[in-house]
């Protein structure tokens, strides 16, 4: 790994990162931070993802406000599906550039020959990728909020960061899972989002659905069913993607 | 093995066609026509029988894929892909049949009822499957990811499910319309459905057994093709 001289002052995404765990490494929390904290890092020297989720989920909004007149007495109808498209488009970039950058300069090899389990590879990558979505919706909802002119409270608000978090888990547990598998394909970037939208379908109907009660003035427990289906849905596919995550990795 | 690989060639698809043959004159002759949908009842027997037979075939690629992440023989993923295929056909035709029974019956070619919404997006996921056979950079690759797919979309099927008929039942449904699934009172209809079923039932097994011996056969000469090449150079 000691061609990486071009990549203009990058951490290695294999440089030592772990300390020497006992051989058959367990999933230990160290790790798992060990590792979110490199892909941490490189996004803190490039800011490539976060910018780039960032401005797709800014167009996406810019061009849906275009198909559904945000000015039209459907504007609170048409809300909740803008946010969600918004979300789940910048979200498909974003996962897919999680093992893009693994590509470059082998890092991939580096990071599979790390003694830890793959499983906890998955977990660290899994949360790297929610938190990029997290701090990007941060800033997507409030322009949201500006653009579709809602004049909802900011208690109502606040009752969809649940809604929010819930999805984006369930997104980044099945996307992350597919994104290893789609980054070592031949045709990359189209397949991922081929094999995550069908299979997402249950996080985008949870996820409009319960943002309309909620957008509508609904308390939490009034949507509790779609959330309880979204939660069930992350711990499903958190626990199979941690499982299978080795397959998809293998060489 | 031989033997019983002979057997099957040689009795499977003589079987299928005539029991095909027997179910299409039960359909179209045997049966009488439903008092109240009129002749185009009968593409029932087409239909159900049909969607049964698309989820087993999808049951056989969860099976099938997990056995092979399991044992990793190329036995396992052939019968994953073969079943794949063959299920998407099978989609492939209730898609087609479901429109074109709704249209007179519900007025409309298209709902979006919980079946009906649930197939389609079975069916955009194993396009999906398919295609990631295709992209893979070699046939191992392709193997375990399409195992890693063929698990993760069984386990999601039931999910989905559920959430699509959440999501239509909490609207007032447009169309309560249930298919004539309790209304088989005529012992000839529940004999016909038996029969295209059994015919369905048939025609996939032949269909697996035929696409898995080709993948068989392009298995062996792809060894024979690398042997030949390390004998050579």
């Amino acid at each position: 790994m000691s061609h990486g001289r071009k990549n203009h002052g990058l951490p290695l995404a294999s440089a030592p990162i772990v300390p020497p765990l006992p051989v058959g490494g367990e999933l230990t929390e160290s790790s798992v931070l060990a590792l979110l904290w490199k892909d941490l890092q490189i996004e803190f020297r490039t800011k490539e993802t976060l910018a780039s989720l960032l401005m797709l989920g800014l167009l996406t909004l810019l061009i849906l406000s275009f198909a559904f007149d945000p000015m039209s007495e459907l504007r609170s109808e048409a809300a909740p599906a803008v946010l969600w498209v918004a979300l789940i488009f910048a979200g498909v970039l974003g996962i897919n550039r999680s093992f893009l950058t693994e590509r470059d300069n082998e890092c991939m090899q580096g990071l599979l020959l790390a003694p830890v389990d793959r499983g906890t590879i998955y977990l660290a990558k899994v949360v790297g990728n929610v938190l990029f979505m997290v701090t990007a919706q941060a800033l997507i909802v409030p322009i949201f909020v500006l653009f579709f002119n809602l004049s909802q409270s900011l208690v109502v608000l606040l009752r969809l960061v649940p809604v929010l978090l819930l999805g984006l888990i369930g997104f980044a547990a099945v996307g992350t899972l597919f994104a290893a598998v789609s980054v070592r394909t031949r045709a990359r970037e189209v397949i991922l989002p081929l094999l995550l939208l069908p299979l997402a379908v249950p996080v985008l109907i949870a996820g409009v659905k319960a943002s309309a009660r909620v957008l509508a003035g609904k308390p939490l427990a009034d949507v509790s069913q779609w959330l309880h289906l979204l939660i069930g849905f992350d711990v499903l596919f958190l626990v199979v993607g941690w499982m299978v995550f080795e397959y998809a990795v293998e060489e | 093995m031989a033997t019983i690989r002979r057997l099957l060639d040689a009795v499977l698809g003589p079987l299928t066609g005539l029991i095909m043959l027997m179910a299409i004159y039960m359909v179209f002759m045997y049966v009488p026509t439903d008092k109240f949908q009129g002749i185009v009842q009968r593409i029932f027997y087409f239909h159900v029988p049909a969607a049964i037979i698309t989820f087993v075939a999808f049951g056989l690629v969860a099976i099938a894929s997990a056995m092979f992440l399991w044992q990793g023989t190329r036995f396992w993923d052939r019968l994953a892909h073969s079943a794949a295929e063959c299920g998407m056909l099978f989609c492939t035709i209730v898609l087609i049949t479901g429109p074109i029974w709704a249209r007179p019956i519900w007025g409309t070619w298209w709902t979006w009822d919980a079946r009906l919404t649930t197939t389609l997006i079975l069916w955009l996921i194993y396009a999906a499957y398919l295609m990631l056979r295709e992209f893979a950079a070699s046939g191992d690759q392709a193997a375990r990811y399409a195992a890693v797919l063929g698990i993760v979309g069984a386990v999601d099927i039931p999910i989905i499910n559920r959430s699509v008929y959440w999501w239509r039942t909490i609207h007032p449904a447009v169309l309560v319309t249930r298919e004539g699934g309790s209304g088989l009172t005529d012992p000839a209809m529940r004999a016909t459905l038996l029969v295209s079923f059994i015919a369905f039932a048939l025609l996939l097994g032949w269909l697996i057994w035929i696409r898995n011996e080709s993948a068989r056969l392009q298995d062996e000469v792809d060894h024979l093709h690398q042997r030949l090449l390390s004998e050579h150079y």
